[in-house]
């Protein structure tokens, strides 16, 4: 093959493997955000957790990562479950517009930031840590590929079709999509409204710990990387639309592939180019691509 | 309510004032050299609070973009106050800096403010970030540099142009809070359309209060830079210096005038205490404070406080909204 083609697919699959990471990222912040409006400034806090699990389970009881998305998704839930249940129900009991809701609670998860990632610093330590797993090449059609990247980017498109699948086929689904359209309306109609919104950010946690325990066979980990993922997830959903699910599907795909061709000619660029987008995106179409 | 109590009310607390900024103005002739450079952290907290309060606290807009303007001002130092060969006296960059930051924040105010809610937050948020990465860019492409050295200020002297700042910031929200435009602002944050409706130019007042706010930002970051005589994009831009104006006035209560301040003391101290020896440790209380605020007393310290001093006191009010 020309050395030009082998590029234009290892962009490609670059693109897709990280679109497909920040897919899952912004979809549980759209959760998050769309359906139970709490615009979760800890969503990458979760991400850190999920990457940290791996990474101990994997270094210290031999466990392997793949393993380890069955055995952190179910906590993570119930650590979401929970804090929706206390923290973010009694919020929006005491606030007396929804309005006021966002802000407070977009406030409380600044104070969780704060809580879950000095807990990870007084753990982990601020030291970069990385392990290696499946760290050997693939050769397709002559350009080579670490066996992880094309683990992770199935794991990734799996995980995020079958999310599709669930908010389309289930009763569950229905009643969230019913939520985020409009939450009160839903209730109206027989939803056990707190209950879904619970199960929401439960959710939406969930694919922020999933998205990190993929992440972390390839990246250096510390407890501070959780901000710019949240700063990322947000950029997306605002590019997919406020609330939009798939908006926000389509547009982790879309960030991913800018992104890694940004940082082929740049690397230097790549944050910046985010930035750049999102803030032109604000300015001239703050609904989003997909927004209505 | 009887007029006679409010004045003698309102010369109370100008008294009180001047005392307190009597003490502040002598401190270094009879404080120790700490006590100087504590009391300047701590001022800092303050304008950087206060000015956030000045168009937050009313407009009901969350602006997040305090590290923007604190950064201008760190970098604005940092490039007029070299090392080596200013020309520049400290005050004057001091007053560009604060320039430079109304200049910016007029500009990216007339861009967004139209934006609502949440939308405002997460842009202004952005707003340090694209600062930032523009820099770390420009450092790491154009100028081949990392970070840059600011030129040695004396303590004492880093310490009268903090007190002339807060001095003016005090002001400055005290006539703003007073007047006809202060009004304007907060029927804004009110209902918008019936501010506009009811003959307010909603954009001016809004853009003027966000320069205004900023101004205070600059001047400090500007003098801030000279005491810690290193800084790159990461020192400068800080989205830390965001979310620390919000959290220690929520913590202090919007309610009062005084709130913020109490809130921005308390914090700075605390920080300036435990950050050095529990750095990890200080951040944890912080998150755990600011979760505990906002689930059991969402009118802040100073509002819990009145409260208390009420059910002490007996008074025939009740605290209501």
């Amino acid at each position: 093959m020309p050395e030009s083609v082998i590029t234009i697919l290892d962009l490609a699959i670059g693109g897709l493997l990280l679109g497909a990471i920040y897919a899952l990222i912004a979809m549980g912040l759209s959760l998050q955000y769309g359906v139970a409006r709490v615009l979760n400034i800890a969503h990458g806090e979760f991400i850190m957790i999920g990457a940290f699990a791996t990474y101990t389970l994997y270094t210290v009881f031999g466990i392997n990562p793949l393993l380890t998305l069955v055995i952190v998704g179910p906590i993570i839930f119930v650590i979401g479950f929970l804090l929706h249940r206390t923290m973010f129900r009694r919020l929006s009991i005491t606030a007396p517009t929804p309005d006021a809701y966002e802000a407070s609670s977009l406030l409380a998860t600044f104070g969780l930031l704060f809580i879950i990632q000095n807990l990870a610093l007084i753990g982990w330590g601020a030291t970069p840590r990385a392990y290696s797993y499946l760290n050997f090449g693939v050769n397709i059609g002559g350009a080579v590929f670490t066996a992880n990247r094309l683990v992770i980017l199935g794991f990734a498109v799996a995980i995020g079709v079958g999310f599709y699948l669930f908010l389309i086929r289930t009763r569950m689904g229905k009643a969230i999509r019913a939520a985020a359209q409009d939450a009160k309306t839903a209730g109206l109609m027989g939803v056990n409204i707190n209950l879904v919104l619970a199960i929401c950010f439960g959710l939406g946690a969930v694919l922020a710990a999933v998205a990190g325990t993929l992440m972390s066979m390839r990246i250096s980990l510390t407890p501070t990387i959780g901000l710019n993922y949240t700063v990322i997830s947000i950029i997306i959903i605002v590019l997919g639309g406020l609330g939009s699910i798939p908006g926000s599907f389509i547009g982790g795909f879309i960030l991913g592939i800018i992104g890694t061709v940004v940082t082929y000619y740049n690397p230097s660029l790549s944050l910046a180019a985010y930035y750049f987008i999102f803030v032109m995106l604000l300015l001239v179409r703050p609904k989003g691509i997909f927004g209505k | 309510m009887d007029i006679s109590v409010f004045g003698s009310r309102k010369l109370w607390v100008a008294g009180l004032a001047l005392l307190i900024l009597v003490a502040l103005a002598t401190l270094p002739f009879y404080g120790s050299l700490y006590m100087t450079i504590l009391m300047t952290a701590i001022l800092m907290y303050i304008i950087i609070t206060v000015s956030w309060v000045i168009f937050s606290g009313p407009s009901g807009y969350l602006s997040l973009a305090s590290a923007a303007f604190f950064g201008i001002g760190i970098y604005a130092s940092a490039i007029l106050l070299p090392t080596t060969g200013a020309v520049l006296p400290v005050l004057v960059v001091v007053l560009i800096a604060g320039a430079l930051s109304f200049v910016v924040a007029v500009l990216v105010g007339f861009l967004t403010l139209r934006l609502r809610g949440i939308y405002f937050a997460i842009f202004t948020f952005g707003l340090v970030e694209l600062i930032k990465q523009f820099l770390l860019f420009w450092e790491f492409e154009v100028t081949h540099t990392r970070g840059r050295y600011v030129l040695l200020v004396d303590s004492r002297t880093i310490f009268y142009i903090m007190l002339g700042i807060f001095v003016a910031l005090i002001l400055t929200a005290y006539f703003i809070r007073n007047s006809k435009f202060g009004l304007a602002l907060r029927s804004i944050g009110e209902n918008e359309a019936a501010a506009a409706h009811s003959g307010v130019n909603v954009t001016m007042v809004k853009v003027i209060t966000f320069g205004i706010s900023a101004v205070f930002m600059g001047m400090a970051g500007a003098i801030m830079a000279t005491r810690w005589t290193y800084v790159d994009p990461y020192i400068a831009f800080n989205p830390f210096f965001s979310f620390m104006p919000v959290l220690m006035a929520v913590f202090g209560g919007l309610g009062q005038f005084y709130g913020p301040i109490v809130g921005a003391t308390i914090f700075a101290y605390l920080e300036e205490v435990l950050l050095t020896t529990f750095p990890y440790y200080y951040m944890l209380i912080f998150g755990c404070v600011l979760v505990a605020t906002m689930l059991f007393m969402p009118k802040g310290f100073t509002g819990l406080i009145q409260k208390g001093w009420k059910r002490v006191s007996g008074g025939q009010q009740h605290a209501n909204t």
